[in-house]
């Protein structure tokens, strides 16, 4: 066995001695990940739960947003450049890989600098960028919309469904229903924003956060500073990954996104309206929203039948207590969001947990 | 979709962006969010920009607890 291992090992038996019944929770899709791929939450005891949060931004975007993109790419000569994953989410009547084999010209890009390259190509098309992410994803946005409006790109526009991650954690720790003793806290989320918010939250609500990496002794560490916190009757936070992230996050994006963006209420699915949770186009760059570039309403929000993705998003149930799970959704023929993306926790389950075909 | 890859600084370019390597993989990126990075550095890549610096000062597996696990045994 090498030292890794070893010390992995260690971990495992420091956190196994502990009887106390304890929930954990994380809150970031690539944790959700990383922990059903690992198997991390078999080798835990049983009094240690391990619950997947809203940490997937297409899984946590409203109902009424994918409509209202699914309407906006039906206007003519509109180019939509997206991230893959939003791609097969389904809407209420459609979705955007329906409206693709209809005829939308729907383009997945990796970097939203891609659609800035597709705007200068195609000067009689409109070209917009579906922004979807939390802080991690926000900066690149935000560059890319500075560098749009140096350049006066005319074609260019962004539909931000931007949201950020503090309010959401403190929703989880303000709902009664929901049992959460400590956050495992998202690494590259963080990387942005810092510690700070967190600190704000452990204050208020007297429970620890960990800052958190993403290869499997990370995530054992952080549970282990976790749980050694929760023994202790400690509540504050602690950075477990400490090669990355800064107290003070990345300054340079921090006021990148504070120059383009500003904070509005916005919608999650499974939470609700959260306020000064989302990030919309600061008015200086009205003229890139494309939600008002191309007068796209609000849309009502129209639950998906059988679907209880918001419950698993709030850690309320588990993604095999869904009646759907497995039979009529699956990841080939995803009902609902948290099936769809990959770092869905819906989808992590199907792939990844030993599964009895039974929906407890 | 927060997922970052960590990748190796080979040339520092123009206009704020770098060549790097990932897995043996080159790719250039942006690197407006980390302007002080130097060569050979590693940076966390993610859609298309390096979102931070590395600090490999502070090992990959820190093993920070090691010590304190084994007293209690
Ligand atoms: S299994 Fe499918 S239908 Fe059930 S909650 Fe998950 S995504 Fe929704």
């Amino acid at each position: 066995m090498n030292e890794i291992s070893q010390y992995q090992q260690k971990l495992l038996q420091a956190i196994q001695k502990v009887s106390k019944s304890i929930t954990l929770m994380e809150v970031c899709g690539t944790h959700t990940m990383a922990i059903a791929k690992s198997g991390i939450r078999e080798l835990l005891p049983e009094n240690i739960t391990l619950l997947s949060g809203p940490g997937c931004p297409v899984c946590v975007t409203s109902q009424g947003d994918i409509d209202a993109i699914i309407e906006m790419v039906q206007i003519k000569d509109i180019i939509l450049v997206t991230f893959g994953d939003m791609i097969r989410v389904p809407g209420t009547n459609s979705s955007l890989q329906e409206e693709r084999s209809k005829g939308a010209d729907i383009r997945i890009a990796y970097s939203p600098l891609d659609a800035l390259r597709i705007a200068r190509k195609n000067p009689h098309k409109e070209v917009v960028f579906l922004g979807i992410g939390f802080e991690t994803t926000a900066p690149a946005i935000a560059i890319t919309v500075e560098q749009a409006s140096a350049e006066q790109l005319r074609n260019f526009s962004v539909f931000s469904l931007h949201k950020v991650v503090p309010p959401a954690l403190e929703h989880i720790f303000s709902d009664q229903e929901i049992r959460v003793d400590g956050l495992i806290c998202p690494g590259h989320v963080s990387m942005i924003i810092g510690t700070g918010p967190y600190d704000i939250l452990t204050e208020k609500y007297k429970k620890p956060c960990v800052v958190t990496g993403f290869e499997t002794i990370d995530i054992l560490e952080g549970i282990y500073m976790l749980i050694k916190q929760i023994s202790q009757g400690e509540a504050k936070t602690e950075t477990q990954y400490r090669r990355l992230v800064k107290r003070e996050g990345n300054l340079i994006a921090r006021q990148a996104i504070d120059q383009v963006f500003e904070l509005v209420d916005a919608k999650w699915r499974g939470l609700g309206l959260i306020e000064q949770s989302g990030l919309a186009l600061h008015h200086a760059y009205a003229e890139m929203d494309a939600r008002l570039k191309f007068n796209i309403a609000e849309k009502a929000e129209i639950p998906i039948k059988g679907c209880v993705c918001g419950e698993v998003l709030t850690g309320k149930i588990i993604p095999t207590a869904c009646k759907l799970f497995g039979k009529a959704c699956t990841p080939l023929n995803p009902v609902g969001p948290c099936m769809v993306s990959q770092e869905g926790s819906c989808a992590a389950y199907y792939r990844y947990t030993p599964w009895k075909g039974s929906n407890k | 979709m927060c997922l970052g890859v960590p990748a190796k600084v080979i040339e520092i370019r123009e206009n704020s962006t770098a060549l790097v390597d990932v897995n043996g993989n080159q790719t250039e990126i942006n690197i407006r969010l980390t302007p002080e990075v130097q060569l050979d550095q590693y940076v966390l890549v993610h859609a298309g920009f390096a979102m931070e610096i590395i600090d490999e000062s502070i090992a990959r597996e820190t093993m920070q607890y090691l010590e304190e696990i084994m007293q209690y045994e």
